[in-house]
């Protein structure tokens, strides 16, 4: 009987217990891919077979969506394409089965990048900002510190939305619609409140005692903050980042309204990619899956300190 | 190394009174020890000091400079804190060596290496250097502690009960060796702790401090065998000094005004005798000491006895005074 | 009210083993210490006697049943942690209540109970504070009542004094010893403060890496310590113990120190081994300029009524209590004397003691 026995504490849950959490969180979590393993399917099909009925759940894998999502296309006759060379690409060869051409790249890529550089800068502003700002709150005496924490936090409390018009109009007037920069700003400003705040807490949970030992060992405040606050609160700037990162990609409503060219998200971007008859569902398909990517390895990347991030402070020790 | 000076210094939180008219004269190479109850504002008083508090009034020396209002890294001291002191994210070797990598050292990386292993070495973690600060015990983490400050040379130390989180054995062998250290240093540290043991074994001078207010200085035996209140002779000795109403043991001349008689083990002449006026309540075996309560009409007394005494419970004493202190009724010693 | 029963326990995390093979009978009321140095096992020990730490071997009784592998919750025992542990959003009332809440006793006995409780402890005037602005002491006795308030079968004490400042502690001490006078529960509490177990316990296990060294009353750990280490660890300061190249065999009543012949307790058994280690209280060295056995005076630390004096000897040092009154110099030399009859003597291969005739006098309990 002894020998059996694995688990250290008594607080630690029975195995049998843990099987059935195991269980649960593996149906929940089935549950929950299914739209994703939707759209990664659709974008290996071929457009016929993406809207068939009863929907296909084993098809041949097609490019064609890949193609279609970087490329834009024409339609020509099959004297013209027979009249063409052989075809240079796989793109080439599958677009012109369906008796096109390839007539120049796709806006994605750029729109992609635009995503890229828009969230992962606000990201780091929100960020910076939030740190420096949640350490003055932390531990300095901010005369009105309370209630310009609250303030802080009102910015929250309605939704974004609610504000468009107002922006809309600011933006258009000082030159910041369809910028980079001005998306940047718009998406730092609604995160800084929650960076903020989320800071604060972790911030505060670090005694004073460590950056007072630092300054009597002859570091400036600046230097304890670099050398000995940052590496501690590195849990929580995770955590952070990640919950600001996550906002600002997949933002879509501001997005709509304040981009369509040169500034122009991804996410706006992907439901106008149309094919012909209506959408290209492989191509959403395949330019969702894409979209997916970056903010996985991100995660993955801060898997430990986002667990850690996120059940820190629950318990004093 | 260089004198430290408190001329007058008062710090308040709100309504409290930490720091109360405080003023203290470090030596050069003194080991100095402030001992007080919680609350009575030793840290604080070590945190004005270090620079970490502002003084609401009075003014900080080190060195005949005024160092009031100057920054911490401005002050050339080194604090070892109560608790929470090594850096979790840094092995023991960068912790001993943080203080040396500072702006205001920048001293070259050999240099460093040579003191952090010298350091190491005189408080036997040399072979912990590269753990991570989190994988210490206790008594190890606090020696590390030590050494964040042992790695510098500053005019003053300022250490804040290092020694309160160990065991009896270790807190001991510390005691010990941070004595030797001082002496072989010639270190000056403004020590503060609640412990008498440690400020008997390890002070050149004790500072009894209670309320903010520092009550009484002197060498170990000034405070005990000469103090200046009750308060003062009730904090040093164990077992406590007995307090008893001036009159309750027969003895010579009684000082006008006296109230209250102080009597310790070495102010009592014991005698067994079937008509004494104390009983033995029992006898208490404390290990290193062995207790002897006597019931004394409505009064306790508590006293030492060697280890071959034969008193046991039940016995009757007869009681004498030798020269025992006298204290008023506000409680401040009589000297007749 | 119960006893409680430990048999072969053992705790190992992983390679590492924490507790080693420990038996050891904790008698029904009274107060048990378990002593000794930081990381020994002591509060595994107890965690697995409390049920929040699964043994990985051994069985554990509880007043007869074998608990060894029961939850926390199904024992009744009640266990005062290291640290305050109470709850800062409620008031000392709803604190010391909370666990007869937990049982479903109805309101008006728990009113009871948490009254009764809190004039034991003499914290009755504080029953409707926040238990935030208490001082250290009262937080204390709040954490206390929240244990006692249940009547359990026994207490189980992590280092509930560890926080507070010496005076206090002292107080605490005999706070909690009159309260197990009052309600004689069985009381397991663990410290690595000598004094404290030295003034509480009934019974002590001295314990060092994962092993009981001793279990004894106070006065025997004291007196007749069965190892170098519990010999070494308790005492402040420790037992000097010195090392000695001689043999003795059964009968022996003396050994020889320096030329010198030094009285021991009569040896009731062969020493194992060529060398022993002598271990002497600082209280039982005395001064004596006739003696043959001499030293140099290495240092003294005043202590009010007594000071400790450091004599360095061919064996080591020495450290001799004696009263402040008496002179001393650093660098003379002087004479020592030790009291025969209270000497102990330990093979030192092994660390054990060897059974003379001090360890066969009837043990005090
Ligand atoms: N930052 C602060 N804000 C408000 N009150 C404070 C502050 N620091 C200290 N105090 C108060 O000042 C008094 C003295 O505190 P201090 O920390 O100096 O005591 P201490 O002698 O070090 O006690 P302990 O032995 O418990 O460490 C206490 O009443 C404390 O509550
Ligand atoms: N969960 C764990 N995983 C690994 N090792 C552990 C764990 N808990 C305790 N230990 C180790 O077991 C040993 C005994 O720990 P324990 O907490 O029982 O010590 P202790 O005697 O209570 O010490 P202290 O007086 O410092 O509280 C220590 O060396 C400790 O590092
Ligand atoms: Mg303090
Ligand atoms: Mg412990």
């Amino acid at each position: 009987m002894t020998a059996a026995i694995t688990a250290h504490s008594v607080v630690e849950p029975s195995s049998a217990s843990k099987r059935v959490a195991g269980a649960i969180v593996i149906v929940y979590a089935l549950v929950s891919m299914i739209p994703l393993f939707w759209i990664f399917a659709t974008g290996w099909k071929t457009p016929p077979d993406s809207i068939s009925y009863p929907p296909k759940l084993v098809f041949a894998p097609s490019l064609e969506g890949y193609c279609n999502l970087f490329t834009t296309r024409t339609r020509q006759t099959p004297e013209y394409i027979l009249g063409l060379g052989p075809p240079q690409t796989i793109c080439d060869r599958i677009t012109r089965q369906r008796d096109m051409v390839i007539a120049g790249p796709s806006n994605y890529a750029p729109r992609f990048i635009n995503s890229l550089i828009i969230a992962f800068g606000s990201t780091f502003c929100a960020v910076v900002l939030g740190v420096l700002a949640a350490y003055g709150f932390s531990r300095f005496k901010v005369p009105l510190k309370d209630d310009l924490l609250f303030f802080i936090l009102s910015t929250r409390m309605m939704p974004p939305i609610a504000v468009a018009i107002p922006i809309y109009l600011m933006y258009r007037q000082l030159g910041l619609s369809d910028t980079a920069m001005g998306m940047i700003l718009l998406y730092t400003a609604v995160n800084v409140s929650l960076a903020v705040w989320l800071l604060k807490g972790f911030i505060d949970e670090i005694p004073k005692e460590y950056e007072e030992a630092a300054m009597i060992d002859g570091y400036t405040r600046l230097h304890a903050f670099f050398k000995v606050v940052l590496p501690q609160a590195a849990t929580g700037i995770a955590a952070t980042a990640i919950f600001c990162l996550i906002f600002a990609w997949n933002e879509y409503a501001f997005a709509v309204l304040l981009t369509s060219g040169a500034a122009q998200t991804a996410p706006p971007f992907i439901p106008t990619i149309i094919g012909e008859g209506g959408m290209d569902w492989p191509a959403v398909g395949a330019g969702t899956t894409l979209f997916l990517i970056p903010i996985l390895v991100f995660t993955v990347l801060l898997r430990k300190h986002l667990l850690r991030g996120i059940t820190f402070g629950a318990v004093r020790k | 190394m260089s004198d430290v000076l408190l001329r007058n210094i008062t710090k308040r939180f709100g309504t409290t009174t930490a720091v109360d008219h405080l003023s203290l004269d470090i030596a050069d190479g003194e080991f100095v020890v402030l001992l007080g109850p919680t609350g009575a504002g030793k840290t604080t008083t070590l945190r004005l000091v270090a620079g970490l508090e502002r003084p609401d009034e009075g003014e900080v020396f080190i060195g005949g400079e005024r160092v009031s209002q100057l920054e911490p890294a401005a002050r050339d001291v080194a604090f070892v804190f109560q608790q929470y002191s090594l850096y979790p994210h840094l092995s023991v070797h960068e912790n001993l060596a943080f203080p040396l990598k500072s702006p205001v050292r920048r001293l070259a990386a050999a240099e460093i290496d040579a003191r952090v292993k010298r350091v190491a070495e005189m408080l036997r973690i040399q072979h912990k250097l590269n753990n991570k600060s989190t994988q210490l015990s206790g008594g190890e983490m606090q020696r590390v502690a030590i050494g964040r400050a042992l790695v510098r040379q500053p005019s003053i130390y300022l250490m804040d009960e290092p020694l309160s989180s160990l065991d009896a054995k270790l807190r001991g062998e510390l005691r010990l060796e941070l004595k030797r250290i001082q002496q072989e240093l010639g270190a000056t540290i403004l020590y503060v702790t609640h412990d008498q043991i440690e400020a008997m074994t390890m002070a050149n001078r004790i500072g009894v401090i209670d309320g903010g207010k520092l009550l009484q200085i002197g060498t170990p035996r000034e405070m005990f065998e000469d103090p200046n209140s009750a308060y003062v002779a009730q904090r040093l000795g164990q077992p406590q000094i007995n307090l008893l109403p001036a009159g309750a043991l027969p003895n010579g001349r009684i000082p006008d005004g006296a109230v209250t008689v102080g009597a310790r083990t070495e102010h009592l002449d014991l005698s067994k005798s079937g008509s004494g006026e104390g009983e033995v309540e029992w006898v208490e075996h404390l290990g290193d000491q062995i207790r002897l309560h006597v019931k004394l009409g409505p009064h306790m007394v508590t006293t030492l006895v060697d280890p071959d005494s034969e008193l046991v419970a039940g016995d009757r004493v007869a009681m004498r005074l030798k020269n025992p202190l006298y204290f008023d009724a506000n409680g401040a010693r009589l000297r007749s | 009210m119960a006893e409680i029963r430990v048999e072969n326990l053992k705790k190992a995390f992983g390679d590492f083993v924490a507790v080693k093979e420990s038996s050891f009978t904790i008698p029904d009321g009274s107060f048990f210490c378990l002593l000794g140095p930081s990381g020994c096992g002591k509060t595994t020990t107890l965690r697995m006697i409390a049920g929040l730490e699964l043994p990985t071997s051994g069985k554990i009784f509880l007043g007869g049943e074998d608990v060894a592998f029961k939850r926390a919750s199904e024992r009744d025992i009640a266990f005062v942690f290291q640290l305050f542990a109470l709850y800062p959003h409620m008031n000392v009332r709803r604190n010391i209540g909370f666990p007869l809440l937990c049982q479903g006793v109805p309101g008006a006995e728990i009113r009871k109970r948490v009254e009764e409780t809190a004039k034991l402890l003499r914290i009755d005037h504080l029953l409707d504070k926040s238990v935030s602005g208490l001082a250290g002491g009262d937080r204390q006795r709040v954490a206390l009542g929240r244990a006692i308030v249940r009547r359990p079968l026994a207490f189980l004490m992590d280092e509930p004094l560890g926080t507070l400042d010496t005076e206090f502690r002292d107080l605490m001490c005999e706070e909690l010893r009159q309260l197990h006078n009052r309600i004689s529960a069985t009381t397991v509490y663990v410290t690595h403060d000598q004094l404290e177990a030295m003034s509480m316990a009934d019974h002590i296990a001295v314990m060092n890496h994962g092993v009981v060294e001793q279990l004894a009353s106070p006065r025997d750990i004291y007196d007749r310590p069965a190892t170098v280490f519990v010999a070494s660890f308790i005492g402040s300061p420790a037992m000097n113990l010195l090392t000695v190249n001689s043999r003795i065999a059964k009968g022996a009543k003396a050994i020889d120190l320096q030329g010198a012949p030094i009285a021991i307790p009569e040896a009731r058994e062969d020493a194992p081994g060529e060398k022993l280690t002598l271990g002497v209280r600082p209280e039982h060295v005395r001064f004596s300029d006739s003696s043959p056995f001499r030293g140099e005076v290495f240092g003294t630390e005043y202590l009010g009524t007594t000071q400790i004096v450091t004599v360095a000897t061919a064996q080591g040092h020495l450290k001799a209590r004696l009263p402040s009154q008496i002179a001393v110099r650093t660098g003379e030399t002087v004479g020592l004397t030790l009291a025969g009859e209270r000497l102990s003597l330990f093979d030192a291969a092994s660390g054990r003691a060897i059974r003379t005739a001090l360890y066969e006098e009837r043990p005090h309990v």
